[in-house]
């Protein structure tokens, strides 16, 4: 039986070789873009022209319905994207019509203006957008919360600091969006399709690597240097085949925000079936783990190891479960990533040091400490753009890490001991 | 194939200006990792504060270079404190939690738009390196060649200060490991709790330790700053630190040499995989066709190819080329 599901495991895993083996990379330089604004939703119709940095125009193109556009420039180096003014719909200004790109070889360099249409206050703190804030936190920290709970509960059941269940998350996003771009399956299947090829994904983790290394008595320290050394790997596996750039998937582009709450905050339809999945999601693993005989003997393995194993508990079996469903979560969560930001090669490390954040802030290896720890983190990050420049988001959550360690190292819901 | 092309070309890399930048960075990592048990993963942060201050203080601000090298060692001794407050005092697989996240943090402030007017964003800062080339006793725009390997004037003078720096700071280690201070910082790795008992404060030995090696991984960041001609916010991500640990781990950790010897061999296999597979994949009819593997595709090989060595290296062979398996500290205290 374990034997018949390993061969079956492995042809999933062969399979998706061929498929991502299917997927070519883009040749040649790009310069692409799409042009939104969060009430007129994409924009149709806008010139964009892009000359050399001497002033010689290359190319230009007109925006699609998806508000995109795609320019083909003859060589890496460094050229100027304009944009029309006059093009842009009433209401909706410019502040930077011109901005400098600098192309690498083989890339579609994204280029982004700043178009603002006056419905979110620059910075200002007044209570629509705080709450506008809050709701796209939640709808953030959700998404850390689904990844994250796999890597807490990996780092209870076994001691490994896993350095590349980020690249669980951006391999999700990845099948996701081969499935639906190449092959033109429905995201919701293609979803579906890479839940399963996570969950393999992570049992084979186990199966072929942490397993055998546990067996060999190999240290925690070599065991997370050995995670580094796995996500280099298949960070790269994935640059090969997505290329440099960021895509969106086939479905759900370009929607309007809509108002809800009489106006208040204005979501997406994607970004409020975000939120919903991800609730939803999240209740059944908390059920799973409080109810069913498989969940409790996860808490019992990740509470005190021998004394789950002295009571009878399959404690390897039990890490494959753990690991098949961090390995679910994780891809679950990127897909749902690359809904709101794109699919991206990169974009598993971007979440991973978020994912830290949220569990050490939870508490590390606990299953419930994880998913306050991310709400969390995701709110923070969100909110903290009300004072700070939004590339530098990222940076509030990592310094709430670095805080939360002087404070209380065993985090919120961690239980008080020394760590050191 | 020509063979010989891509020996001199590899050789060629395992000597440059890139295996020295490796080998400063590895010799930090060596004193955070090697003999004091830190598992620091913010090394690309102090090589880019050792980058960005030579650059920020000769352009933005007119100063002289030397002003740049002190300006680097003070950064890289304040980012170390800032890093070793809150973590030293916590298991080894937080401190790496934190250092990756501060790296991380300190490459996305230099970045950002909002600090621009310092560090000019995303395009990085260039012309400053002219006043390290100008006092090159020899002409840094002419070619020289040692046996069919070729440097430019401009490498070599910076291999030629790089290699010195490295030969200073590996006999600064080796009389440090051999003084009473690096007996303790053994120690410490090697039992923290039995280190504290005799008295000493672990500690201070460790904040010392990271800040010694952070101070060698930034002056690693100015050689580098100087080779490439830019500070530039791209080339010090975090694969930078994990290459370096690769590098660390092929030579061996706390040894002396380790780190150099690791940093030319690393270089050496890397470029010579590089330059086979472009052979291979180069001309109008490649070995290996495109719909396989294409051009820029054999750049990125590398990369995987250095994940899977690194892990093979600590699956199999954890104290490297010539470290000693019992002075590898793996296991989390």
């Amino acid at each position: 039986m374990l034997r018949r599901l390993v061969a079956l495991l492995g042809l999933t895993f062969a399979a998706l070789l061929t498929v991502l083996a299917g997927a070519a990379a883009a040749e040649g330089e790009q310069i692409v873009g799409t042009l939104a604004s969060g009430s007129s939703g994409p924009i149709e119709g806008v010139t964009v022209t892009v000359t050399t940095a001497d002033g010689d125009e290359v190319g230009s193109d007109t925006t699609d319905e998806n508000g995109r556009f795609e320019i083909d420039v003859p060589g890496a180096g460094d050229y100027v994207a304009t944009i029309d003014a006059g093009d842009l719909p009433e209401g909706v200004t410019s502040s930077s019509a011109e901005r400098p790109v600098t192309v690498g070889p083989n890339r579609a360099q994204r280029v982004a203006f700043a178009l603002s249409d006056g419905s979110v206050g620059q910075g200002g703190g007044d209570t629509i957008t705080v709450l506008q804030r809050f709701v796209e936190g939640l709808r953030f920290g959700l998404i850390i919360a689904i990844t994250a709970i796999g890597l807490s509960l990996i780092f209870g059941t076994t001691g490994l600091t896993n350095f590349a269940h980020g690249e669980l998350v951006a391999i999700g996003a990845a099948v996701a969006f081969i499935i639906n771009v190449s092959f033109g399956v429905q995201l919701i299947w293609a979803t579906l399709l890479a839940v399963v090829v996570g969950a393999a994904i992570g049992g084979l983790n186990d199966r072929l690597l942490w397993r055998p290394l546990r067996r060999r008595r190999t240290g925690l320290i070599a065991m997370l240097v050995i995670s580094i050394g796995l996500s280099i790997v298949l960070r790269y596996v994935l640059l090969i085949q997505l290329g440099g750039g960021q895509q969106p998937y086939a479905d759900y582009r370009g929607q309007r925000a809509e108002p809800y709450f009489g106006g208040i905050i204005t979501l997406t339809d994607k970004d409020v079936a975000s939120i919903i999945l991800s609730v939803v999601v999240l209740v059944a693993v908390a059920l799973m783990l409080q109810r069913t005989k498989i969940g409790k003997a996860m808490r019992a393995v990740a509470d005190n190891r021998d004394l789950a194993a002295s009571s009878g508990i399959n404690v390897d079996r039990v890490i494959l479960f753990v690991w098949m469903l961090g390995g679910a979560l994780a891809t679950f969560g990127g897909v749902l990533y690359g809904l709101s930001d794109q699919v991206a090669w990169d974009m598993g490390f971007r979440l991973l040091l978020l994912m830290f954040a949220g569990i050490i802030l939870g508490g590390l290896g606990t299953a419930y400490g994880a998913l306050v720890g991310s709400l969390i983190v995701g709110v923070f990050v969100q909110m903290s753009t009300l004072v700070i420049p939004d590339d530098l988001k990222n940076v509030g959550g990592l310094l709430l890490l670095i805080v939360i360690l002087v404070v209380r190292p065993s985090g919120i819901l961690g239980v008080r001991e020394r760590v050191g | 194939m020509d063979y010989a092309v891509i020996l001199t070309n590899s050789l060629q890399a395992a000597f440059g200006p890139l295996a020295v930048f490796y080998a400063l960075l590895a010799l930090g990592l060596n004193i955070h990792f090697g003999y004091a048990g830190l598992l620091n993963f913010g090394q690309a942060g102090f090589a880019m504060l050792g980058a960005y201050s030579i650059a920020v203080m000769s352009t933005t601000y007119g100063l002289s270079l030397w002003i740049g090298v002190l300006a680097a060692i003070v950064s890289a001794t304040i980012f170390a404190l800032l890093l070793g407050l809150p973590t030293l005092r916590l298991r080894a697989d937080y401190l790496a939690i934190v250092t990756i996240a501060a790296a991380e943090i300190l490459n996305l402030v230099i970045r950002s738009p909002s600090s621009t007017p310092v560090t000019n964003g995303t395009r990085g800062i260039s012309q400053f390196s002219q006043g390290f080339d100008a006092v090159a006793p020899w002409d840094t725009a002419a070619r020289f060649d040692f046996f069919g390997i070729r440097y430019s004037g401009k490498d070599l003078w910076n291999m030629t200060i790089g290699w010195s720096l490295v030969a200073l700071v590996c006999l600064l280690t080796w009389m440090l490991m051999r003084s009473p201070w690096g007996r303790v910082l053994k120690a410490i790795r090697e039992d923290e709790d039995a280190a504290r008992s005799l008295g000493k404060n672990v500690y201070l030995f460790k904040m010392q330790a990271l800040i010694l090696g952070g101070i060698i991984g930034a002056l690693g960041g100015v050689m580098y700053a100087f080779n490439v001609t830019t500070a530039q916010p791209d080339a010090y991500q975090t694969s930078v630190t994990f290459f370096a640990y690769t590098v660390l781990i092929l030579g061996g950790a706390a040894r002396v040499f380790g780190p150099v010897v690791g940093a030319i061999i690393f270089y050496f296999l890397l470029a010579f995989t590089e330059n086979v597979l472009v052979q291979l994949t180069a001309g109008s009819d490649p070995f290996i066709p495109p719909e396989i593997l294409t051009r820029s595709d054999a750049f990125q090989i590398r990369f995987i190819i250095v994940g899977i060595g690194l892990m093979l290296l600590l699956i199999f062979r954890p104290q490297g080329i010539f470290g000693d398996r019992r002075e590898v500290s793996l296991d989390a205290r």
